[in-house]
């Protein structure tokens, strides 16, 4: 229970379904601030102090679970390693993975529990042999099983969300306000919750430091400079500061950051498209393929709110010899970093997913 | 009804404390007015002062009502800190043994960021127990710079007693003031403040079955603080209007205390000694693997240890996960640790006795009390096994996980 509206409203309707549940908040950050700040992080005292009151009126016990070293290790420190690497990681599915769906699930399950119950929206069908499978949400806006898309058979078989069916987020606000927790009109989280102010740049440089480096065309021609590769992301326009433009007149976008060169390479627009992405490390979320080396259809996703996209994806043996996941979309990505995480669904049903190492642009360089 | 095993944290409000609080709640007058009614709530107010004052062995004078224990520590502290500063005088040291309550370290660390104190922790023993020697030596080595010594009586967590009266001898030779927190032993050990010669001494009401929100401040009569609250002046070094029900209540608590202590050994330390000593071996045959921290309850005849308290470390689990599951099954128990909006901590007392922080993680407090029986003892004792194993399969949080 993270304080929010969501986790108050499935334990509650966790409840009433006839389950036997306590209310368990997650310590994430060994200073956790006093007052919540606008819709920004999610572990002040104040939130913690709201999972409590939730959990009252729900008529539920309630503790804190201290999973700060996790989270640092696991979570903010991989973030930052990502980063670092030049690739662009997402810390909300690094969460779901390690700490929500890992850590927390192992511990409870020892202790005696037998599922984790969150407010993600989200489904969990049964296929006829019995087999467990996530779907996405009911309400496409609030859908979160891009975020699960981490978990595995085992994972989704100990995992119950109550949410997943309801048709839209005001109705959950609705639920709250009438079951009367205080909690109704709290802004829904967003960002990065542990950096507070949102200025992720800003906070990556005081852990990774500044250093000039060079911005290149793909022609590798020098055609501004920056303060480090760690600020950029792929697919990024703002921020780039070139003093003169394309010789083409068209806007420039991040194309490639390489961390070890501290050089940010640039492009037009085009030069986003990825025609395939790979990575080898992947998860099938229930019931692997039949014949996962085969060709089978699918459709794929990038980001928590990007439109899925047809393509075909198999897998095959990377340039080692080791299994990677490759995917071919029948129409190229745009903006495609590597660290992003990407969702393999066949219909509303999560397939699985891998975190994207390599990518293969639509347009080759013009040699 | 759940087994309640956490006395130290607070204790049932004893019946006679109940009746008084209602009855005085129900009357009107400020113990300050001139009239009649006032001078009812004043009289209530005073005989309160007197029996608390009995309870502690000091005169009603050197009794400072406060809102607590955490209130008195500050006062006491911080108070002596100041007094002893002068134009032309300047004492920064405060020396303090390490594993004090938060309520002392907090205010000191305070002082030291505030009012440019210096903290000086003086090093404990295994079981958190301050030398004299130790003590005369900091002192030798810091001298006249010295303000105050504040140390803890008998230790929350751990529950063991330091040797105050030796300790304050030593400081009176250096002619230096000792403020000492005896929340944790009021009610549990006789408190002889002129004995002692303390030159103040907290105490809380609800750690003996007196209402929370209560608390005093002993502060002999040749000792001064700095108030911390400004006001009406309405007691020696204190504002505020006067508690007239409350003091009351913690008076009837009081009485009790005094009646205890005053006619040879005490019949309700024998009894939770004894029920402690049931839990601790009980504890040990059902999980041979717990550490028992702090003083051995069979030396010295007991005298160096809270007779209610016994504290366990358990290998290879969270205190946490046990308190949990001990909770689940109905027994309320304590880590013993500071918990800030529930984040837990390896405990400072544990530290402070050299326990290292893997072992410290699996602390658990059992503290008993008024009420509590052989029957609750035993059934803890029982549920003990199935916790441990479960809570131990839980490990760290740290394991590799889900996949």
């Amino acid at each position: 229970m993270s304080g929010g509206v969501d986790s108050a409203v499935a334990a509650a309707r966790a409840v009433e379904a006839g389950h036997e549940v306590v209310g368990v908040h997650l310590a994430l950050s060994r200073m956790p601030g006093t007052l919540r700040t606008g819709s920004r992080g999610c572990c002040t005292i104040e939130d913690s102090m709201d999972a409590q009151r939730a959990a009252n009126k729900i008529g539920i016990p309630y503790y804190v679970w201290d999973f700060s070293e996790r989270f640092k290790a696991d979570v903010v420190d991989d973030f930052i390693a990502e980063y670092s690497a030049g690739r662009t990681p997402n810390p909300c599915m690094r969460c779901n993975e390690r700490i929500k769906f890992a850590a927390l699930l192992e511990k409870a399950l020892d202790l005696g529990f037998d599922a984790v119950c969150t407010g993600h929206y989200a489904t969990i069908e049964t296929d006829a042999q019995g087999n467990r499978e996530l779907h996405r949400a009911a309400a496409w806006a609030k859908d979160q099983s891009y975020v699960l898309g981490v978990l595995t058979a085992e994972q989704i078989a100990h995992s119950l969300f109550p949410l997943g069916a309801t048709p839209s987020k005001a109705e959950v606000r609705a639920e709250a306000a009438a079951r009367g927790f205080s909690v109704a009109g709290k802004p829904d989280s967003h960002d990065i919750c542990f950096i507070p102010d949102g200025d992720t740049s800003g906070w990556l440089a005081e852990r990774v430091g500044t250093a000039t480096g060079e911005i290149l065309d793909r022609e590798g021609a020098v055609v501004g400079s920056h303060e480090g590769a760690h600020a950029f992301t792929v697919g990024q326009r703002r921020g780039l500061k070139l003093g003169m433009p394309a010789p083409d007149g068209k806007p420039r976008f991040v194309l490639e950051v390489r961390p070890k060169e501290n050089t940010v390479v640039v492009g037009p627009k085009e030069a986003l498209d990825i025609a395939e992405i790979a990575g080898s490390r992947f998860t099938w979320a229930g019931l692997a393929p039949e014949h996962p080396d085969l060709d089978f259809d699918c459709q794929v996703q990038i980001r928590a709110h990007a439109d899925p996209v047809d393509a075909v994806a198999r897998v095959r043996a990377d340039a080692e010899g080791a299994p990677e996941l490759v995917i071919t979309p029948t129409t190229p990505l745009n903006g495609v970093a590597p660290g992003q995480t990407a969702v393999v669904y066949v219909g509303t049903r999560v397939l699985g997913q891998c975190t994207i190492d390599r990518t293969v642009s639509a347009v080759p360089v013009a040699v | 009804m759940p087994v309640y095993l956490d006395h130290a944290a607070t204790t049932p409000l004893l019946p006679a404390a109940r009746s008084a609080y209602i009855d005085a709640l129900s009357l009107v007058g400020n113990p300050s007015s001139i009239h009649s009614q006032g001078q009812q709530a004043k009289r209530m107010l005073e005989e309160a002062r007197e029996a608390i004052a009995e309870s502690v062995g000091a005169e009603p004078v050197e009794v400072i009502l406060t809102s607590g224990g955490t209130e008195s520590i500050n006062l006491g502290a911080k108070g002596l800190w100041w007094a002893r500063q002068g134009p032309g005088v300047q004492r920064p040291v405060v020396l303090m043994p390490g594993g004090e309550h938060h309520a002392t370290v907090d205010a000191v660390e305070w002082l030291a960021r505030h009012e440019g104190a210096q903290v000086v922790e003086l090093p404990v023993d295994s079981v958190g127990r301050l030398d004299p020697a130790v003590l005369r030596s900091a002192l030798e080595l810091h001298g006249a710079s010295v303000a105050l010594v504040t140390l803890i009586w008998a230790n929350n967590e751990v529950g063991t007693v330091q040797p105050v009266a030796s300790l304050v001898a030593v400081a009176a030779e250096f002619g230096v003031p000792v403020h000492v927190d005896a929340v944790a032993a009021y009610g549990y050990l006789p408190i002889d403040f002129h004995a002692v010669g303390a030159a103040a001494l907290s105490v809380s009401a609800h750690k003996i079955g007196g209402p929370v929100g209560v608390g005093a401040l002993v502060l002999a009569r040749r000792s001064t603080v700095e108030p911390l609250i400004h006001g009406g002046n309405q007691q020696r070094v204190r504002s505020g209007t006067q508690d007239a029900a409350g003091a009351a209540a913690f008076a009837a608590a009081a009485r009790g205390v005094t009646r205890e202590f005053s006619d040879g050994p005490s019949a309700f330390v024998a009894s939770l000694a004894a029920l402690r000593d049931r839990l601790v071996a009980g504890v040990r045959s059902a999980v041979p693997e717990a550490v028992l921290r702090g003083d051995d309850p069979a030396a010295d005849g007991g005298r160096g240890r809270l007779p209610g308290n016994a504290h366990f470390t358990f290998p290879g689990c969270e205190g946490d996960s046990l308190l949990f599951l001990l909770d689940m099954a109905g027994f309320s128990v304590s880590t013993g640790s500071a918990c800030q909006a529930g984040v837990p901590e390896v405990s400072h007392v544990l530290t402070a006795m050299g326990v290292p922080d893997d072992e410290a993680r699996g602390a658990l407090r059992f503290t008993l009390g008024h009420g509590t029986t052989a029957e609750e003892i035993d059934a803890l004792v029982a549920a003990l096994p199935a916790a441990y194993s479960s809570a131990r399969r839980a490990g760290f949080a740290a394991r590799e996980v889900g996949r």
